[in-house]
């Protein structure tokens, strides 16, 4: 499933009534089995970006599709937000059932497609926890299998580890990685952390402070399947100081508001 | 030089003085029996609580208490269910739609302060000396806390999880009945705990006027006769009624709300 974003605009009034242009004539096309990163300064727009993507916002201007065959029983896109947002009083296994509820998908088949993500995402044996019961790295590993459990054709993640301490942040994203090897889904991944973006993506989408505008689109030249060891080669390396450089005075700005 | 160092935030933990809150309750009682059986006061100003124990069970076992309590009983959970239901329907309406919320916000604010005992003598010009305008008291004493708790929850529930359960492709009806409902649930706890003690004033109100059966017409009936110690028995079975009421309501909290009594 391809995402397209064509010439997108998104304007907010804000409370004196003026117009804010949050995002700003954003092109972006998200291939099938591509894994793209959407980075910038915080402010950018970027989870704007996303929300659009989602189907959770319109946009002001401009065109949002997505191109592909969709078989039945799967969602076009799922979600993984940044604070995992599951629903407190659904157990692990009821969180992951959720979307397939919403789908109209029957108990028996939605129990064995929930239990074929827990196990899949290292969550058998939490069933029947509630989400307070479970550290942050577990949270989201629910929030992962709540969104892989409607077979999305497009993932949509909204800086999905910012939340969680630095350990568990890299252990996460090498099992996210190894979900997108087995899957190869399309995913479209908001991220602040321009390591954590090179080391994931195919592609690094940056945008600048709003009104966020595509500054550029960084290739990562590095095989698949990532390593923990390719961030010393010279490509990662490249990539991230070329990203760094882009956004640098942007960031700089920021920190002076 | 050796400075020591010691807890200086101590007296901030409270220590939980578990004896002294059974030692409280027994000396009122003790101090209260002492008193009656010194003879000094009268009888008929203040029966001894073993005196009055006595006579409530007399009263049981003659099935006179019974009678009145089941009649209160009916009038309370009647009343408490269908000012609950309504308080929590009006309450969803008012915090979810916009034009529900137009109407229904200045109606409440307007009518919610008008103490529900004086709607008394009213609700009995409309709907008669019977037993409906007893429940409608009860039923309106209920639903104002309860519209009010719900809505208050309703207002809370996150709009993060709200978006969430979007994103998964839950519409309006899911949305409400999946998020925003479990997210009220505490405070429409805390309306029915507030609807209780509302309710058992309503209560005993509508039982002084007009009726031959209930608690409170016990109570009223006893006064009229000087019969202190039956008089006493009523506001002990009311005192009961409202401890039980809020045990039971903790109780099915706790069964309602798992997700949180575990944490």
């Amino acid at each position: 499933m391809r995402v397209v974003v064509e010439r997108v605009s998104k304007l907010y009034a804000d409370r004196a009534g003026h117009t804010l242009r949050a995002l700003d004539g954003i092109d972006l096309v998200v291939d099938a089995e591509e894994f793209v990163a959407v980075l910038g300064p915080s402010g950018c727009g970027k989870s704007t970006l996303l929300n659009l993507i989602a189907g959770l916002l319109a946009p002001s201007e401009g065109a949002i599709w997505l191109d592909g065959e969709l078989s039945p029983g799967r969602a076009a896109t799922a979600m993984v937000f940044q604070e995992f947002a599951l629903f407190p009083w659904r157990t692990v296994q009821a969180n992951v059932e959720f979307g397939l509820e919403e789908m109209g998908v029957a108990a028996a088949e939605r129990a064995r497609r929930a239990r074929y993500q827990l196990d899949m995402t290292g969550l058998a044996g939490f069933e029947t926890k509630y989400p307070h019961e479970l550290s942050g790295g577990m949270r989201q590993r629910v929030g992962i299998a709540r969104a892989l459990a409607v077979g999305p054709a497009v993932l949509l993640m909204d800086e999905p580890f910012s939340a969680l301490d630095a350990q568990t942040r890299q252990l996460m994203q090498e099992e996210l990685l190894a979900i997108w090897e087995r899957t190869r889904k399309t995913i479209v991944y908001v991220t602040h952390n321009i390591h954590e973006a090179v080391y994931m993506a195919d592609r690094v989408v940056v945008l600048s402070r709003r009104p966020g505008r595509v500054l550029a689109e960084v290739k990562v030249e590095l095989p698949r399947p990532r390593a923990e060891a390719m961030i010393a080669e010279p490509a990662f390396v490249h990539a991230v100081e070329r990203i760094w450089s882009l956004i640098r005075d942007q960031a700089a700005q920021a920190l002076r508001e | 030089m050796r400075i020591a160092v010691v807890n200086r935030a101590a007296f901030l933990t409270r220590p939980e003085y578990r004896g002294l809150r059974v030692v409280a309750v027994l000396g009122l009682v003790i101090a209260w029996e002492a008193l009656a059986r010194t003879g000094r006061v009268p009888v008929l100003f203040l029966p001894s609580p073993l005196g009055v124990l006595a006579e409530g069970w007399e009263m049981l076992r003659s099935g006179e208490l019974l009678g009145h309590l089941t009649a209160s009983l009916q009038r309370l959970v009647l009343g408490f269910a269908l000012g609950g239901a309504a308080g929590v329907v009006v309450g969803v309406a008012v915090g979810f739609f916009a034009a529900a919320e137009a109407v229904g916000t200045p109606l409440l604010a307007a009518t919610f302060p008008i103490p529900k005992i004086a709607l008394l003598p009213l609700l009995i010009l409309w709907l008669g000396l019977g037993e409906p305008s007893k429940v409608a008291v009860i039923a309106l004493g209920v639903f104002f806390p309860m519209a009010i708790n719900t809505f208050t929850g309703v207002r809370q529930a996150d709009p993060l999880l709200m978006r969430a359960a979007v994103a998964f492709g839950a519409r309006r009806w899911s949305v409400i009945r999946k998020v925003i409902l479990p997210s009220a649930l505490p405070m429409i706890f805390a309306g029915l705990r507030l609807g209780a003690g509302t309710a058992l004033l309503l209560l005993v109100a509508a039982e002084m006027i007009a009726v031959e059966s209930g608690i409170g017409f016990l109570v009223l009936h006893a006064g009229n006769l000087m019969q202190t110690t039956k008089l006493m028995v009523g506001i002990v079975v009311l005192s009961l009624l409202g401890v039980l009421s809020h045990w039971g309501l903790g109780w099915l909290e706790r069964l309602a709300i798992p997700w949180r009594a575990s944490s």
